[in-house]
């Protein structure tokens, strides 16, 4: 039932430790020649400090796309915490309201064919995204509809300084414009076929699996 | 989100399997859930600092209302806006027009300007169910006669929400002119589904003369009686411009026997008053009732826009849940 493996659960755990590393390095400035030592303890002072890129108010947040990117967001935050002694926020959003598939937009007006409802999810964004350096976090991108869906529901909450976008599992078949600047494993697939990843906290296993 | 798990279960449903909303009668618990928490979710769009949702694009949203209203018809028209629908509005006075007519002739317009959705006050019960054998678009009845007044009954179901855990054994009691008013008939049907007990107090002549019709619920013409144990006492409004024939000898021998006091909030320390409103201050509710922090009229009206949405959102669609891998 479940189909193919593609990930285990420790193949998840490994590269969860490299993206919370590659989403430190995104959002530190140049580091100075010297090392590891040396940028461990620039990121520390900086974060005591407002101007510093895990300052309060402002600073780096991850935002987890619902359902199973929040779950990611907020591993990636208590990696982060691990590793740099860093406290990253992190927020939960649902994009389904600004989807193209819901409502008039998703079907004929007037036919009773309109588009699929789905159920909504919780939207908490516990800090004011503007002047942040956001991480949008999903499990797996596809058409790329859920990421613009994400991005214009983000840009109707505030005005971050910039967006980056971390994606588990990278399908291919965009339909649109949209690109992950962090990926977990690229995986080539067909239309017809469908990737889950199951994380613990919400599902009975932990991996990804795909059906063909 | 764990802790919201626990709080507000996720419905076990996706969608509503129904085109309609015209009356509460046959709605399932699995689905007034479903509406309740869609409209939790909207809550939250409503204090973003953009609190508008592009969802409803290209969606147009007719208003017709065959009675005055102001209140519920611009909670509607706010609704609609805050997803992004267009809204055309109806306003007639139906008074030289016969009703079978009338109703007809509007059914024929709204066709020809091709609307989603039809949100339709009308005084004569059934109404609603009429006008939606002959149109397309879904239907949501804004309150027919004294038949039913749905979505007034699911806000005072998300405003019970708010402050209960659960339905189950919830005692509310609806007080005042029960047979005339949709909106006891609305809560009667949503709070039984619930699991809540109901009783209906009133003089005998507000009382419906075949409460078989509305099963599973208790009547008494006795105030304490219904006082009694009970969590929220939703007192109804005396609809003063329809006395026409009286059904009390007087707004003050109402206010005596059936009005709610600050005595009466005093000597049970946990009841909660609502009221559909606009409330006639000295008479259904003593003013300092209406002003008490357990009246919790304002939640009602805070709730109704965000129900209101849900409601549409979930009526605009229609289609299946797509469970697909993103």
């Amino acid at each position: 039932m479940p189909g193919t493996r593609l990930m285990s659960a420790r193949d998840l755990g490994r590269t969860l430790d490299r993206m919370a590393r590659q989403i430190v390095e995104l959002i530190t400035p140049d580091v100075p020649a010297g090392g590891e030592e040396l940028r461990n303890e620039e990121l520390r002072n900086n974060a005591g400090s407002p101007e510093g890129r895990f300052g309060e108010g402002r600073g780096l947040a991850l935002v987890g796309v619902q359902r199973r990117g929040v779950h990611l967001a907020r591993r990636l935050s208590g990696k982060i915490r691990e590793a740099e002694g860093a406290e990253v926020p992190v927020g939960a959003l649902d994009a389904t309201l600004y989807r193209d598939d819901v409502g008039a937009a998703g079907g004929a007006s007037g036919s009773g064919a309109a588009g699929a409802i789905r159920a909504i999810r919780a939207t908490r964004i516990p800090f004011d995204i503007t002047g942040r350096d956001l991480v949008l976090v999903d499990d797996v991108i596809y058409t790329g509809r859920t990421g613009r869906a994400a991005l214009d529901a983000l840009m109707d909450m505030g005005r971050p300084a910039s967006v980056r976008f971390l994606v588990m599992i990278d399908r291919g078949l965009r339909e649109l414009p949209i690109r992950p600047d962090i990926t977990g494993r690229t995986v080539s697939t067909l239309a017809g076929e469908r990737v889950h990843v199951r994380l613990s906290e919400e599902d009975d296993r932990e991996g990804v699996w795909i059906d063909h | 989100m764990s802790k919201e798990s626990i709080q507000n279960p996720q419905p076990k449903i996706q969608n509503l399997n129904r085109r309609h909303l015209l009356g509460l009668s046959g709605w399932g618990a699995e689905e007034i859930q479903l509406v309740l928490q869609t409209a939790r979710r909207f809550r939250e769009v409503l204090e973003r600092p953009i609190p508008q949702v592009p969802t409803l694009r290209g969606t147009t949203v007719a208003t017709l209302f065959f009675e005055p209203s102001t209140r519920t018809k611009l909670s509607f028209q706010l609704a609609a806006s805050r997803l992004s629908a267009s809204t055309v509005s109806f306003s007639k006075s139906g008074s030289s027009v016969a009703k079978g007519e009338t109703l007809k002739d509007t059914a024929q317009n709204i066709e020809a300007m091709k609307t989603d959705l039809v949100v339709l006050r009308h005084p004569s019960p059934g109404a609603p169910h009429f006008l939606a054998r002959h149109l397309d678009a879904a239907l949501i009845s804004a309150g027919d006669g004294a038949h039913e007044h749905p979505t007034q009954a699911l806000l005072d179901l998300l405003t019970m929400a708010e402050r209960f855990e659960t339905f189950e054994g919830l005692r509310v009691s609806i007080i005042g002119d029960v047979a005339h008013s949709r909106v006891a008939r609305s809560n009667v049907f949503g709070l039984r589904a619930l699991g809540a007990e109901v009783t209906l107090c009133g003089p005998p002549t507000m009382l419906p003369s075949h409460p078989a019709g509305l099963p599973g619920v208790r009547t008494t013409s006795a105030l304490g009686d219904a006082l009694d144990g009970c969590d929220v006492a939703m007192a109804l409004r005396i609809q003063l411009e329809r006395q026409d024939e009286p059904l009390f000898p007087s707004l003050r021998a109402y206010h005596a026997h059936f009005g709610l006091t600050r005595a009466h909030l005093d000597a049970h320390p946990g009841l909660l008053v609502m009221h559909p409103g606009p409330v006639n201050r000295g008479v259904e509710l003593e003013s300092e009732v209406v002003d008490h922090e357990r009246a919790i009229i304002l939640d009602q009206v805070t709730n109704g826009v965000a129900l209101r949405m849900a409601v549409l959102y979930l009526l605009a669609g229609g289609g299946a849940e797509d469970e697909g891998a993103a």
